[in-house]
């Protein structure tokens, strides 16, 4: 990743799996209108793992729902995989959310269906998947999170950690080229919080997905390739050294 | 290929949950078995005498309503019908209630009482073997399945052979015992000669209340109708000609339409369905706000609307199956006690079955269209 970056300080050249150029984006209308989001400009290349941080408010989950394909674009141009998501339509959206792996703060696992079950709805995704590859994959799938004991298991009877491995494991069964994690470590203890992290990273390196990870845990800024900073609606890059200053936790 | 019945094992893991539903769904399903199974056996005991009758066609006044409110017409109608082309006989059938003492208890009692010609066929065979007792003065026969007030008439008659009691402050005997059974119109039955009931009634027995026409084997009954109705109902205007579907029809429509049975028994099948529908609508809706943040999360893996949608309504479905099939059994049992208890001709039909189990469906999409409205809040932008 290094190398890239350097042949191509400004990611320009290499197609980038998210490209968002001078989005802006508001809520609430009239004169309660707000803008949350000013000029974002960014690029994710494929394979790269980024971590956006940034204070409570500045506009870090708004942001990936944009990406996630979750909200629409109001101003300005995002695409995925060269797909211009604004003026996309609603069907257009939803279909592009099956090629990104989304990893929420709370796990949001079906509470009615085992952890195997809980992977397996990515995969129902896929029509022409049969029911048999299915099972394989997904408990391929928890066998590579470390939940291979753990297939026939409920959420209910899972510890926390464990169900965040689950949600991995969800995400990423389906081989996503961008993986979205909204704070995935801020119900966990330290410990499972790093284990989930590296877990993370570690497959989506496997699989050649980018990784877009917001996370206020200082701790787990060396997964990173490089990290984003947002501060009231607006994105800087930000130095891996003066990120160490800040976090002053790794080097 | 065959994906996860997510709407089967959600309803399957909240076990307390989902007996809660069944029983709302099954105490509904009841409640409108209980209500239209009584509707129905009302009106089926006001006709069952039509059914019985042995007559193609028959001549009422225009001013009857109802075999319990008879007004009368001229039998000279009557006779006039039996030259009628196609036409075998023509029977006068007098009917009338009398007051009937209770041969043990000594209390009296509206009883409905049919005056035929001993001779003529009235009534099947099966139903009553033998007119020659009434060919004698004063003698009645009565119906086993009246109700209980009128006496152990039965009984009395099985031991001695012979029941002695008042009708209309008339001194009668009992000459024999046959089954109809009680209406909500009549409580109970009894058959007599045209003869006797003018002696009880003191009635002219030149007004007829019902006519009864038989066919000839192979007569047209379109044609005889037609032909009655033009000859005799047209240019006199005081009678009125029906096949004996159309008397049945004529019956039931008086119960239907003149008395509160219909609507009391169709508001209260309405206000289970209504139950049942709000029971069904709380226990989808809690389902549904439970489920909220997970059916955001599903959206957010590229699920589509419709797929939610479908789990609410499956789960609708689901619950409507599960709580018809043990209710419809319970009704029949309601039906079983309820006909031992009260004589009256309720028991399970295929058409009532089918149409209660339709009208579950009914109800469980009609809450289930309510609940998803719901699914609409999950939305994954604004959960997370
Ligand atoms: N649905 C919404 N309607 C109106 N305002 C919103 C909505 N969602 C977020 N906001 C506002 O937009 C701003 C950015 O919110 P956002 O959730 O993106 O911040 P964040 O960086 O993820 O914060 P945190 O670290 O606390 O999760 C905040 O001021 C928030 O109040
Ligand atoms: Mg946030």
């Amino acid at each position: 990743m290094q190398t890239t970056r350097a042949l191509d300080p400004i990611g320009l050249a290499a197609e980038p799996i998210i490209a968002i150029d001078h989005v802006n984006h508001y809520f609430g209308s009239g004169r309660l209108r707000k803008q949350v989001l000013f000029d974002i400009t960014a690029r994710i290349e494929p394979g790269e793992v980024v971590i956006l941080m940034g204070p409570s408010g500045s506009g870090k989950t708004t942001l990936l729902t944009l990406i996630g394909a979750l909200r629409s674009t109001q101003e300005g141009s995002l695409k995925l995989f060269q797909e211009e998501l604004y003026k996309a339509n609603n069907g257009r959206l939803v279909n592009l959310r099956r090629s990104i792996g989304y990893i929420f703060q709370a796990h949001n696992l079906l509470n009615a269906l085992t952890s195997q079950q809980n992977v397996q709805m990515t995969l129902d995704l896929q029509p022409q998947l049969g029911s048999r590859e299915k099972k394989l994959r997904a408990l391929d799938m928890l066998d590579a999170v470390g939940l291979k004991d753990w297939a026939n298991y409920y959420p209910s009877q899972l510890s926390g950690g464990q169900k965040q491995r689950v949600a991995i494991a969800r995400a990423l069964v389906g081989q996503p080229k961008i993986v979205l994690a909204d704070e995935p470590t801020a119900a966990l203890d330290k410990k499972s919080g790093r284990e989930v992290v590296e877990i993370m990273r570690q497959l989506a390196q496997q699989q050649g997905s980018a990784v877009l990870l917001v996370t206020h845990d200082n701790r787990i800024l060396d997964v990173a390739d490089r990290i984003l900073y947002m501060e009231d609606g607006y994105l800087k890059e930000m130095d891996r050294d003066r990120g160490s200053d800040m976090a002053g936790a790794f080097g | 290929m065959f994906a996860i019945p997510l709407a089967w094992l959600q309803l399957m893991r909240e076990r307390i949950r989902l007996l809660v539903a069944l029983a709302g769904i099954g105490f509904a399903v009841i409640l409108m078995f209980v209500q239209l199974g009584f509707r129905d056996a009302l009106f089926e005991s006001a006709v069952r005498i039509h059914l019985a009758f042995e007559g193609d066609v028959f001549l009422v006044s225009p001013q009857s309503s109802s075999l319990i409110a008879m007004d009368s017409f001229s039998r000279r109608r009557l006779l006039q019908a039996q030259g009628v082309d196609g036409v075998a006989s023509v029977t006068p059938i007098y009917m009338g209630f009398g007051l009937w003492k209770d041969p043990d208890k000594q209390g009296t009692r509206g009883i409905f009482v049919m005056g035929l010609d001993p001779a003529g066929q009235v009534f099947p065979k099966s139903m009553l073997p033998n007119l020659d007792p009434i060919k004698l003065q004063d003698v009645v026969l009565f119906d086993r399945d009246s109700r209980d007030e009128f006496g152990p008439v039965a009984t009395l008659f099985a031991r001695d052979g012979t029941v002695e009691t008042e009708l209309n402050s008339r001194r009668v005997k009992v000459g024999g015992i046959f089954a109809l059974g009680a209406s909500f119109g009549a409580d109970g039955n009894l058959v007599t000669s045209d003869l006797n009931f003018q002696r009880i009634f003191k009635r002219d027995l030149s007004k007829v209340d019902v006519g009864l026409v038989r066919l000839k084997p192979g007569a047209d009954l379109a044609q005889v109708l037609q032909a009655i109705r033009t000859e005799i109902a047209k240019p006199n205007q005081d009678v009125m000609v029906f096949s004996k579907e159309e008397f049945v029809a004529f019956e039931r429509k008086y119960w239907q339409t003149s008395t509160a049975i219909g609507f009391i028994f169709n508001l209260g099948a309405g206000i289970g369905w209504v139950v049942g529908t709000v029971i069904v609508y709380q226990i989808l809706y809690t389902d549904v706000a439970d489920h909220l943040a997970e059916y955001a999360t599903l959206k957010a893996m590229g699920y589509r609307n419709v797929y939610l949608l479908s789990i609410v309504f499956q789960e609708a479905v689901i619950l409507s199956v599960l709580g018809f099939i043990p209710a419809f059994f319970l009704g029949i049992g309601v039906y079983r006690m309820t006909y031992k208890a009260t004589a009256l001709p309720i028991y399970m039909t295929q058409d009532r079955a089918v149409f209660v189990f339709v009208l579950t469906m009914v109800m469980c999409i009609v809450s289930g269209a309510i609940a998803v409205r719901k699914v609409q809040e999950a939305d994954p932008a604004d959960i997370f």
